[in-house]
């Protein structure tokens, strides 16, 4: 199967997740959004890894996985303190530094 | 040259009584005034000791020196602050002195209700001290300090009542046109510099041979400038007559007997300057022969009796400017006029004071008349002043001023003719402006207001016009008797030439007297046989309008440099608030103007800068992908 096929999936999946994050509101999908373009640069790296034919790629998405974790563990617990003092999970509430 | 520890202390006196008043305050309201009157009289002791000593040394021993400190010491130029008293010096210094303690005694008196009278005789000191700082000075740049000082003191009195605008005005354009004759001077010690490489009287008269006629007459000029701006002569003149509105002490001891004479002096001091450039010389005879005919024009219309005699000094002084430029045989003639009119002028200012102070300080002589009967002693020593001034034989005027028309008629040629003729003229002119004073204040009917009670002034103030009197009778003969004077001050100048008399002396005080008595009978036929108005009558013809109004000088120095100055300073106002702050003002409104712009972009929405960051990042990446193509 033709390597560049995952690449043109890995370009897919970021441009969702790109366009999930400057589109939508709600926080935890926003943060979905991330993770899958995080997904998608992984994926990417995980191709070039294979054309290349040696492991550096697939070393950086374990990396990447791990920064994802901490990622999600820190994010979740700013969405959750947020939702708890605004009673909302939109970003758009979140404006403060406008002013 | 011998040397003296002991000149700094004619300075020194007035100059501590000067600066102890003035940080003294209130406290010294009750005493000031003797303090000041003590220290300019202690000064006029130490004066006379000091002339008396020098009367019995040899001639060529007679100038003393002191060396204060080393002031300015620049690789070979040097300056000391030092002080020379010789025969010309210890001429003023008697004069500054004696008639400056005459008239502090005097001010005891006129000031009295004055709540400020400390402070005016503080003013008074410092005016003493500046004089003397500025005859004994033994350098251009010494004598430039005390011509400063004396221009402060001036300012500083004249403008002393200064709560009324008119004053503070009149002693501000004294100021200024001050200022302009002393870029003059600054200007002549800058050449004395550049091409003497030396700033001393002494240093400068060695060098006359060597500087070249063209840097000796530029700075005979400048020279002239100063003498012209301080002295009130042509085209200076303009601020003399608004200098009256200082106190009469002031007038008569600043703007008549001493500071204004300051010119003479400088023009005197500078023989060897002026001696060496006829070109400057010349200049000097002009200016004088010009002003001894202005003021006296001028005092013809003037009906403020203190304006009148101002016009009368700057007429005077014109005489005194002539005499000095007629060169040797004119500069001891010229110091023995300054010297007597020193004292019948100062005399007749002190009249004028005691006439105002009797009359309510009414100074329109119009409203006067009739006051010889009240106030007989200010009669007497007013009109001996004004025998004085008119040349009377044998009163002090006859002598000096005969003296200074002989040697202007025997200047030879043409020159002598006109010179000789205008001094003739000034003569009759101010005889007939003299007499009109006297006619008008102190005979004819009485034309006061109706709450004048007028009286003698009390003994402090007519004790001084006595002295001063007696003064203006007895100088004139006592320096010219035996060429006393002359011989006095021949030292001091280089006078080679045979002069040759071409006038007879008695021909020439007969043309004099003469003219004195046209003058005196046009005056009488004017204002003793007819009726005077109380007020000045509107119906006159337009020459004696443009006399009244000063022959124009000052609509003239108005149209010439007044409105053109204030005409570049507005401009420059506009261009500083338009180029200048608009660059500034300009500038900052460009970085509010960019920042409210750039604000916009930063709306708080973390979805507009994530789109903002992909956007810049495709942007950058499609940059790369262009580039490598």
């Amino acid at each position: 199967m033709n390597p560049y096929n995952y690449l043109y999936l890995a370009a897919l999946l970021f441009t969702i997740g790109a366009v999930g994050v400057v589109v939508r509101r709600n926080a935890i999908v926003v943060f979905m959004c991330i993770e899958l373009m995080l997904n998608a640069a992984n994926l990417t790296l995980v191709t070039f890894s294979r054309l290349n034919g040696n492991l550096n790629g697939q070393v950086v998405a374990f990396f990447t996985m791990v920064v994802a974790a901490c990622e999600v563990v820190v994010g979740l617990a700013i969405i959750v303190a947020i939702y708890r003092s605004r009673r909302s999970a939109s970003i758009d509430d979140a404006s403060l530094l406008k002013r | 040259m011998v040397t003296s520890s002991s000149l700094v202390y004619l300075i020194g006196l007035p100059l501590f009584g000067s600066l102890f008043l003035l940080l003294m305050g209130r406290k010294a309201d009750k005493w000031g005034h003797l303090l000041a009157t003590a220290m300019s009289a202690g000064s006029f002791a130490l004066g006379l000791a000091h002339f008396f000593a020098m009367t019995d040394r040899p001639t060529e021993e007679r100038a003393l020196t002191q060396v204060l400190f080393s002031w300015i010491k620049v690789g070979d130029f040097n300056v000391d602050a030092a002080l020379l008293l010789d025969q010309l010096s210890i001429s003023f210094v008697l004069l500054i002195t004696g008639v400056g303690t005459l008239i502090h005694i005097y001010s005891i008196s006129y000031m009295a209700t004055d709540p400020n009278r400390r402070r005016f005789f503080a003013y008074l000191n410092l005016f003493v001290a500046s004089m003397l700082l500025l005859v004994l000075g033994n350098s251009y740049l010494n004598l430039y300090v005390g011509w400063e000082g004396v221009g402060l003191a001036s300012y500083l009195l004249i403008g002393f009542w200064n709560q009324k605008p008119a004053y503070a005005t009149a002693s501000k354009k004294a100021f200024v046109m001050n200022r302009v004759g002393d870029m003059g001077l600054s200007f002549a010690i800058m050449i004395a510099f550049a091409t003497m490489g030396t700033v001393s009287f002494e240093g400068v008269k060695e060098s006359v041979e060597r500087a070249g006629t063209p840097a000796l007459t530029a700075m005979g000029i400048m020279l002239l400038i100063a003498a012209a701006g301080k002295s009130a002569q042509f085209p200076l003149q303009a601020w003399l007559g608004d200098a009256m509105a200082g106190p009469t002490p002031v007038s008569a001891l600043i703007h008549a007997a001493t500071m204004v004479t300051a010119g003479v002096y400088l023009i005197v001091r500078s023989n060897f300057v002026f001696d060496a450039a006829p070109t400057a010389q010349l200049m000097v005879v002009i200016v004088g022969a010009i002003t001894l005919i202005f003021g006296a024009v001028i005092g013809m219309a003037k009906d403020d009796i203190k304006k009148a005699l101002a016009a009368s000094t700057m007429s005077q002084i014109g005489y005194m400017i002539l005499a000095s430029g007629l060169g040797p045989a004119g500069y001891a003639y010229a110091i023995m006029h300054l010297l007597t009119h020193g004292f019948f002028k100062a005399s007749m200012f002190l009249g004028a004071g005691s006439v105002m102070h009797g009359m309510n300080d009414e100074v329109n002589m119009r409203k006067y008349g009739g006051l010889r009967k009240f106030m007989p002693i200010t009669f007497i020593t007013f009109g001996l002043g004004y025998l004085a001034i008119l040349g009377v034989p044998p009163f002090a005027g006859f002598y000096s001023k005969d003296m200074i028309i002989e040697t202007a008629l025997n200047a030879g040629g043409a020159k002598g003719i006109i010179l000789g003729s205008l001094t003739l003229i000034g003569a009759a002119i101010t005889a007939f402006y003299m007499t009109r004073v006297m006619l008008l204040t102190f005979t004819g009917k009485p034309r006061w207001d109706e709450n004048a009670h007028p009286h003698e002034s009390p003994a402090l103030m007519w004790i001084p016009m006595v002295i001063l009197s007696i003064g203006s009778v007895t100088s004139g003969l006592l320096l010219y008797r035996n060429d006393t004077f002359k011989n006095w001050l021949a030292p001091l100048f280089h006078d080679h030439a045979h002069h040759e008399e071409l006038v007879p002396p008695i021909v020439v005080s007969a043309l004099a007297l003469t003219m004195v008595a046209i003058g005196v009978a046009i005056a009488l036929m004017k204002y003793h046989f007819k009726e005077v108005a109380p007020v000045a009558p509107e119906d006159v013809s337009w020459a004696t309008r443009f006399v009244r109004n000063d022959l124009g000088q000052d609509s003239l120095n108005e149209t010439l440099f007044m409105k053109p100055g204030q005409a570049i300073t507005r401009g420059l106002v506009a261009m500083d608030e338009t180029v200048i702050d608009g660059a500034v003002r300009g500038v900052g409104s460009m970085a509010i103007e960019s920042g409210s712009t750039l604000r916009r972009t930063q709306t708080g929405y973390v979805r507009a800068y994530a789109a903002l960051i992909f956007v810049g990042a495709l942007a950058l990446l499609t940059a790369i992908w262009v580039v490598t193509q």
